[in-house]
């Protein structure tokens, strides 16, 4: 029996590492097919491809800035409106909120982050969009319009739109995690603080302050996410390749540019340059979802320690 | 053991899935190879500007022909021209011919058909606006090159005496994708405009003058935000104007006269082209010298390959094209496209019959 | 000195209540627009609901029709994505907490969290590339196939941490009668997890029920209903983007009734999954 034990303690760890394997495998897969077919725009500009401002495929000029910048300002937007909302609902569902109202409202939250992108997408152009075009556009422009940000041509469709509906999307994995960092934090140091006097919020400052690189973890996924978020976006950001101060202007977004032209490359220095983009897109969302996770990890270091 | 049952149900499942999954035709072949029963295929992608006309043909033939489903996806010409030199698609449409060289990308000759005459309208959302404005080459120009920012621009005004025009921003709506339609319309403005031809030019993509208007993808698109946003203008085929009740400017002419887009001066645009139309039935034919010609017309092709290499996929997509020729004719003007003119059907017949299967000619004559 | 005492006391006094308020707020205010989201669906989405509308094809505008076939074309892809991204992932998630706690394990750990965050239109390019270009079409076997790598990744992590989970005493108690490894793995602790692996299964399925992106160049879409994997599938997703973003009223309103129809089935699975993982509670 023992051998028999033995073969099918190999075979069933082969097999199950094949299986593990495979992810490796995708993952590599990947960036070797997208590194191949970007080769033709890489050997032709370069690192220029980065900073170019100008997105040309009929003159074959490609540059890619257009749409790095409306990618990082659409994310940042979004973590602006979503990281302080986020850390209030974790704070609530954590130290404040009675373990009755918690479950249903995390519950809840957590539902936020099981709606589909193009639910998003369809609810920013038929709900969103008007209410930004007919209310907060012109109360905006109206009073501060003397400031670059709110300058432009309010039409419901452009970067401020796509940071709103983006912000609800990263709210609930910011909620999330910050939530379990929260919770990590060893109650100890809750009754710390209280035993000297502190107010719930103080305490709270406290807490957070032993959980900041886990928070700071949970901002950067939620970054990570709104980087790649492709459908919600397209629906609401108005495709256009330029770099405008105001929040009210259309944009454009590299999963954005993809979802609309991939379909029709024909040219292979076109279709090159599309999947060079692409393969920034990747790397970018790759590095910054790794750097979340050492955050996030590094925390759960440190409540082991204390 | 939930799991163990999870497994097994999960294994017949694929395995059930898997066998029935693979319907063993290839792109558009029959079940059984036959030339009588089992299901023909045929998958069409390309030009907005044509999808409602094809949608209707595809509907109608199916209806005469049940087991001939063609399955036609709307992905703007660009990408119908690349679906078919990639073999991902039976035929592509495209409203905007293609060039020499792309077609040289093609494995074997391509044939261009042309299947109806269309009309590129400028459709606005201004609430207040009842009457068709009047549009001239300039202040096209203008608009898309974002010189006249305001509807109530002193060119606009000029060109419209007795309409009320708000003090409001124009957003002008392009197309994202590689389209046939702007294809037509840049090289309407190339023909008319110094200045259009000299910073734009003509092409299915052209490079729009950054932060100008908004972009969307597909005629389908481009309409769908001319309707959500006030003040938007855009380029859209006749029928998707119409469908949703838009007025439509009228636009000037080479002759002078400002014309609006109907029937009739579609017709009159192509008819003094007819002479002129090539071999290979690729042209352009905007900025006609017909006095009442519409300027913004245009011809939408279907592109096939001339020998198909499925003999039965082949010959149901030329019965359908030659169906769609002849009794689809009552079809195209409920949806406000014009028909080919006699003297072009005769020619496009002759393409449709060269078409090619197994070494043999693919319709019966 | 008892008055500025008291004062920084009210203070503080103050401020928390201020924040507790905030706080609360921000809860509130997400809650209630969740609420919003959801009765606007199901408002817009119930007038166009019918038996016609959810069996047959679509038609050209103006003639009725429906999204009988991308409800099925969904959920022949789903099913497809499951067949093959259930029995990976759920193999990969064992072998990283049964035999990856080492630093192969820790790289596989890794690569699957970023591959999780890997924007799915790039999986939709690089399955186009893979398998619509050599099948020289677009094909439902392509979008299931761009849906299972979405799949492998989410389901080996759940699977590995509720595999985790099981105490190590069961494992011991099996090894110590002489069960070879692989049938305490196989037997004991994966029956063990069951329900905790069953829950991660089906959240997974939900998420992939609502993706697009990757099908937009793998699976395209079609106006038929289809039968078979190795052509154009259509998907509720898709569809609805494509109503969405078009000008015609009739196509806005199905796309509603259709988003209804597939955020009632992802909330229905999410509260299922919810209500059977409150037991740990």
């Amino acid at each position: 029996m023992a051998k028999t034990g033995a073969l099918g303690d190999k075979i069933f760890k082969v097999l199950l590492m094949i299986a593990a394997t495979s992810i490796l495998l995708i993952v590599a897969a990947i960036f070797a097919m997208m590194l191949r077919s970007s080769l033709p725009t890489i050997k032709q500009f370069g690192v220029a491809f980065l900073f170019g401002t100008e997105w040309k495929p009929a003159q074959e000029v490609f540059g890619a800035l257009p749409f790095i910048y409306g990618t990082v300002v659409s994310s940042l937007l979004s973590l602006l409106l979503a990281v302080p909302v986020s850390l209030g609902i974790a704070i609530f569902l954590v130290e404040q909120a009675p373990k009755k109202l918690a479950r249903p409202i995390g519950f809840m939250v957590e539902l936020l982050a099981a709606i589909p992108s193009v639910v998003y997408g369809l609810w920013g152009i038929f709900v969103l969009a008007p209410v930004i075009r007919n209310y907060i556009g012109p109360v905006l422009q109206g009073n501060l319009g003397f400031l670059p940000i709110f300058g432009g041509r309010v039409t419901g469709i452009g970067m401020l739109t796509a940071a709103i509906i983006l912000a609800l999307m990263i709210t609930p994995i910011i909620t999330a995690v910050v939530r379990d960092v929260l919770e990590a934090v060893p109650t100890t140091q809750r009754e710390a603080a209280f035993a000297l006097g502190a107010t719930k919020w103080e305490t709270t400052i406290i807490v957070l302050g032993n959980a900041a690189s886990g928070i700071a973890g949970a901002v950067v996924l939620g970054l990570g996410r709104a980087i790649g978020e492709t459908m919600a976006v397209t629906m609401v950001i108005g495709n256009s390749p330029q770099m405008s101060p105001s929040l009210f202007e259309p944009a454009n977004t590299i999963a954005s540019l993809l979802a609309a032209n991939f379909a029709e490359a024909t040219d292979k220095i076109y279709l090159s340059a599309l999947i060079e983009i692409g393969l920034v897109l990747f790397l970018v969302t790759f590095i910054v979802n790794a750097f979340a996770k050492l955050l996030i990890m590094s925390v759960s270091r440190r409540m082991q320690r204390a | 053991m939930i799991l163990k049952n999870l497994y097994i149900t999960l294994f017949i499942t694929a395995a059930v899935l898997f066998s029935f999954g693979c319907s063993g035709q290839k792109l558009g072949e029959t079940n059984d190879g036959g030339d009588t029963g089992g299901t023909i295929r045929l998958q069409g992608s390309g030009s907005t500007f044509a999808k409602p006309m094809y949608e209707k043909w595809a509907n109608e033939y199916g209806k005469l022909h049940p087991n001939v489903k063609i399955d036609y996806q709307g992905t703007g010409s660009g990408a119908g021209q690349k679906a078919l030199l990639s073999k991902t698609s039976d035929f592509g449409a495209s409203d905007d011919p293609m060039s020499d060289e792309d077609l040289a990308k093609g494995e074997s000759p391509i044939l261009h058909i042309p299947t109806v005459l269309g009309a590129v309208v400028l459709t606005y959302n201004l609430k207040d606006v009842k009457e068709p404005l009047r549009l001239t080459p300039e202040t096209i120009a203008d608009i898309y090159l974002g010189k006249i920012k305001k509807w109530n621009d002193p060119k606009l005004k000029a060109d419209n005496p007795n309409t009320a025009l708000p003090d409001a921003d124009i957003l002008p709506i392009y197309r994202a994708d590689s389209s046939g339609t702007s294809a037509v319309f840049t090289d309407f403005l190339t023909k008319t405009n110094a200045e259009w031809k000299e910073k734009i030019g003509m092409n299915k993509q052209p490079s729009w003058i950054t932060g100008v208007g908004i972009g969307a993808k597909g005629n389908d698109g481009v309409m769908g935000q001319v309707t959500q946003t006030p003040n938007a203008i855009g380029y859209v085929e006749l029928t998707f104007a119409k469908a949703n009740d838009l007025t439509t400017a009228q636009i000037k002419n080479r002759s002078g006269e400002f014309v609006a887009a109907t029937p009739e001066s579609v017709s009159a645009a192509v008819a003094e082209t007819v002479a002129q139309m090539p071999d290979d039935l690729r042209i352009q034919i905007t900025d006609t010298a017909a006095k009442n010609g519409y300027p913004i017309a245009s011809y939408t092709y279907i592109l096939v390959y001339k020998d198909q290499t499925n003999t039965a996929a082949g010959k149901a997509l030329a019965d359908f094209l030659w169906w769609a020729l002849h009794d689809g004719n009552s079809f195209v003007e409920d949806l406000h496209y014009v028909p080919l003119p006699a003297g072009i059907l005769s020619k496009v017949e002759l393409k449709i019959n060269s078409m090619t299967g197994g070494g043999k000619v693919l319709r019966q004559q | 000195m008892s008055a500025t005492a008291n004062s920084i006391h009210s203070r503080r006094r103050i401020i928390n209540a201020v924040m507790t308020g905030l706080t609360t707020a921000c809860a509130m205010l997400i809650s209630l627009i969740l609420l919003f989201i959801i009765g606007y669906i199901a408002w817009k989405g119930v007038s166009s609901l019918s038996v016609e509308f959810l069996t047959q094809t679509p038609k050209p505008v103006g003639e009725g029709g429906g999204i009988g076939n991308s409800i099925l074309g969904s959920a022949m892809m789903t099913a497809l994505a499951s067949a093959i991204g259930l029995p990976v992932g759920i193999a990969a998630g064992l072998y990283l907490s049964e035999y990856g706690s080492n630093w192969y394990g820790n790289t596989i750990r890794f690569v699957a969290d970023t591959l999780i965050g890997i924007p799915s239109i790039i999986i939709g390019i690089f399955v186009y590339t893979l398998v619509v270009i050599p099948m020289g079409r677009q094909s439902g076997f392509a979008g299931g196939i761009a849906l299972a790598l979405i799949m492998i990744p989410i389901v080996a992590r759940t699977t590995e941490e509720m595999v985790r989970l099981v105490p190590n005493t069961m494992r011991e108690g099996a090894l110590a009668l002489g069960a070879p490894q692989w049938r305490v793995s196989w037997n004991i602790v994966l029956p063990a997890a069951a329900s905790g692996i069953a829950t991660g299964a089906m959240l997974a399925i939900a998420r992939i029920t609502g993706e697009t992106a990757p099908l937009l160049f793998t699976a395209l879409n079609s106006r038929f209903y289809n039968y078979y994997y190795d052509q154009p599938m259509s998907s509720l997703t898709v569809q609805i983007y494509n109503y969405a973003t078009g000008p015609f009223e009739v196509e806005h309103a199905m796309a509603w009734a259709a988003t209804l129809i597939l955020v009632a089935l992802i909330l229905i699975i999410n509260v299922i999954v919810r209500t059977l993982t409150r037991k740990k509670y």
